[in-house]
């Protein structure tokens, strides 16, 4: 049975929009230029494709439903009250394996001593094989060669559908260039053409090669370890993906329709209408951003609290302050754009087919929906994306003042919460850390390479400084 | 000038306003202080004399914004609003929900925390021009390319590995200073270095970047090609002519967190125990003190409108192509 959250159905929407406009971008000539020259830039092209995997890993964990309770087929289907989503199926394995406590990344024994009874009665202090991590191993000496074994068949796997992919890519090139198979494939080998394909493809190859070792190895070890109640890391740092991937998106999502809508008035209309929008946000500005989440945070738990009934799981709960902090932080984040935008329009009102419309009659909706907006879209494209990588980080920080995600709901910021004292111990817990940097680093990095491939593009001052 | 300044204060006292109303609206009208008293004595068994008790500890047990009980002034000023809000104004914070003076406290944090903010601005100031400078000098070489991708690099890692790490690292590993924690007099050296070594190298990935496209474009101008048409050599070039003019966009960007010092860094603070405003603040949001977290945006607010003033009188002085009309 299906389960619909608020978020899943903005990202829906979003990714909606984005098909639309991809649509409407591939009809219109100059709209399509920037994003050739986009498309031209190795560094963009492998930024997109690891965005690429992000994407679909949290779009896979943004299908929620009530699994089936599978015994109660005959009489009347029931469903369980847990909520999962496609990625927990997948990652089944990840998610219903959990050891007791910590474990080291392919480990086969705890990370610490236990007294264990052996089968004659005596008790030695050790460290107890794990509950399911390396289980089917007889010997446990063994693990080196066969995590060799298992990853190289879980790379071939990976080959396989990278070839596969390959081929389908080829071949559509071929239909679309109208080409013959051998000369499609040469150009790319021979690095001909603008868009780098050749990059392109290693790079999904390298992807999809590492992902399905990391998968396939992932049901027989904990691949990046566990963490301190036996979760493993691997599983957490998945799901922390549609977390950040939604803070950095539904945030501008929400912000959009202000800024745009308050920035262009007020840069189109001049006068009062101006100076009012000018007051709104710079007040809004002043406010210190940390300061005004914690409030609004610190209120939305008072109202929660409150209105406890309101709230029938723990996955509603978290997702609700999820909203709200992309809200929250959507309401601070549109002030800078509305500025920037009300500067250009200041500027575009002055400009002759303007002049004209307003001579003509033209309304001023119309005005500024047909003559106005299209032209300040590059200030809206390069805002976006820039303002992407810095949301993603700020959640982690905002999660150790504990006014980010909720605890319950798995972030980056809540596994270097949790993870950051470990580091104490002897010999330290690094595992938790490194996979939410390593994942962290992974999104953010392209991130910030195609932020900046878009921004050359789309500026208008540095095209023509090329 | 002093008209202009005048002007640009006057200016600032509706956005003070607004502040103070946002934040009023946020703490007492969202949610009453009945909201409040309820979750902090506990949700289920909470009695209304205990709700009333607690309120009228904190003197929120007045009415919000008009008191018909009270007569003639009172009506105005025996309200929530006007001792809570309106009192900020005149900086008087009153006492925490812990019954501490909250102006109090703020006039003895602040000194730590710009024990960390000034030498990090300072001394950033300093590595990140010449960063920039350097990569401008080899502009368009490998050194500049790569130097802008360890820059994109140092930039997507977030402030929390530089923290961890740096603690993990200096303190634990090499035992060069200790992990937190603070001290008074000379002795504080060695507590600050590491808060504000982090500080530095935690920013300078996006700094560098910055500056470095600003100086770019000043090279871009006409007269650094006058420069370098008359046979000044290249250093020079960047020392007399770049550096100088690059350095009006760079400092009027600093002048609008100077005030902002006072306030410290809350993530910084709190992680190596400095009991400046920033861990000040972190503490009141985890013992959900309302008093203090709203004393301390107000506070924050009027730094940074503070700082706005400023930057604009700073860009009059610095740039005499302004004019103050």
């Amino acid at each position: 049975m299906p389960v619909l959250f608020i978020t899943d159905i903005l990202i829906f929407v979003l990714l909606g929009m984005v098909i639309l406009f991809a649509w409407y971008t591939t009809r219109h000539e100059h709209l399509r230029a920037p994003w050739r020259q986009v498309a031209a830039n190795p560094l963009a092209m492998v930024a997109v494709v690891i965005l690429g995997f992000y994407i679909i890993i949290g779009l896979l964990d943004s299908i929620h439903f009530h699994p089936r309770l599978s015994w109660e087929e005959e009489k009347q289907v029931e469903y369980s009250t847990e909520i999962h989503s496609l990625l927990d199926v997948l990652t089944e394995k990840m998610r219903t394996q959990i050891e007791t406590s910590y474990s080291a990344p392919f480990a086969t024994h705890s990370f610490a001593k236990e007294v264990i009874v052996l089968p004659d009665g005596s008790e030695i202090r050790a460290y107890p094989r794990l509950a399911f991590a390396g289980r089917h191993l007889d010997d446990v000496n063994d693990v080196g060669s066969d995590i060799l074994i298992k990853s190289i068949s879980g790379g071939l796997v990976g080959l396989f559908i990278w070839a596969l992919l390959c081929g389908l890519s080829i071949f559509w090139l071929a239909r679309h260039r109208q080409h013959t198979l051998n000369e499609t494939l040469g150009s790319i080998i021979q690095r001909q053409g603008r868009i780098p394909w050749h990059i392109i493809l290693i790079t999904l190859g390298l992807c999809i090669v590492t992902l399905s070792t990391l998968f396939y190895l992932s049901s027989f070890y904990h691949v990046l370890g566990t963490d301190k109640v036996g979760q493993d890391v691997f599983y957490q740092s998945l799901k922390s993906v549609r977390t950040g991937l939604l803070i950095g998106t539904l945030t501008t999502l929400v912000m959009l329709p202000f800024a745009i809508a308050l920035g262009i008035m007020a840069g189109y209309f001049r006068g009062w209408v101006d100076d009012v929008i000018q007051y709104l946000y710079t007040t809004l500005n002043s406010i210190p951003g940390v300061l005004l989440i914690a409030a609004a945070i610190l209120m939305l738990e008072v109202y929660m609290t409150n209105h406890a009934v309101d709230f029938t799981s723990v996955e509603q709960r978290a997702d609700m302050r999820l909203l709200f902090l992309c809200m929250i932080l959507g309401i601070m984040s549109w002030t800078g754009l509305c500025r920037l935008l009300r500067g250009e329009a200041l500027k575009l009102r002055e400009i002759d087919y303007v002049q004209a419309s307003q001579a003509f009659g033209v309304g001023h909706l119309t005005i500024m929906l047909r003559h106005v907006l299209p032209n300040v879209m590059h200030i809206v494209m390069i805002s976006i994306v820039i303002d992407f990588s810095g949301l993603v980080l700020a959640e982690a920080v905002l999660a150790y003042i504990n006014i980010g995600v909720d605890p319950s709901m798995a972030s980056w910021g809540n596994m270097i919460n949790s993870a950051r004292l470990e580091l104490a111990r002897d010999p330290v817990v690094w595992w938790s850390l490194a996979a939410a940097f390593i994942f962290m680093l992974g999104l953010v990095l392209p991130a910030n390479l195609f932020a900046d491939a878009v921004r050359d593009a789309f500026d208008p001052r540095i095209r023509t400084m090329q | 000038m002093i008209n202009y300044i005048i002007r640009r204060i006057l200016y600032a006292l509706p956005i003070l306003i607004g502040v103070n109303v946002i934040t009023f609206v946020l703490f007492f009208v969202v949610n009453t202080p009945d909201d409040i008293a309820r979750m902090q004595l506990g949700q289920k068994r909470v009695t209304q004399e205990a709700i009333e008790k607690w309120k009228a500890d904190r003197g929120y047990d007045r009415p919000i914004l008009w008191n018909a009980n009270a007569s003639g002034t009172g009506k105005l000023t025996e309200t929530i609003f006007y001792i809570h809000s309106v009192k900020l104004f005149v900086f008087e914070f009153g006492q925490s929900d812990s019954g501490r003076d909250i102006g109090h406290d703020i006039s003895q944090r602040m000194w730590p925390s710009l024990a960390i903010t000034v030498p990090s601005l300072l001394l950033g100031l300093f590595a990140y021009i010449t960063f920039a400078l350097i990569l401008a000098f080899f502009r368009a070489t490998y050194i500049d390319v790569w130097g802008v991708v360890l820059c994109v690099v140092m930039m997507s890692v977030s402030s929390m590995f530089y923290i961890i790490g740096g603690q993990f690292v200096i303190g634990k590993l090499l035992h060069l200073v200790p992990i937190s924690g603070y001290d008074t007099g000379i002795q504080a050296i060695k507590f600050v270095a590491l808060p504000v070594l982090v500080g530095l190298v935690g920013s300078i990935g996006s700094s560098t970047r910055w500056y470095r496209t600003i100086f770019l474009e000043e090279m871009n101008k006409d007269y650094v090609r006058t420069a370098r048409a008359k046979g000044l050599p290249e250093k020079l070039v960047l020392y007399r002519h770049v550096l100088r003019n690059g350095l009006i966009p760079i400092l009027t960007g600093v002048v609008v967190i100077l005030p902002m010092l006072f306030i410290g860094s809350l993530i910084t603070e709190s992680f190596f125990a400095i009991p400046g405003l920033g861990s000040y603040t972190i503490d009141a949001i985890n013992r959900q003190d309302f008093a203090i977290v709203r004393s301390m945006v107000y506070l924050g607010s009027v730094l940074y409108i503070f700082g706005l003033l400023l930057t604009d009188i700073s860009y009059t002085i610095a740039d005499p192509r302004i004019r103050l009309e």
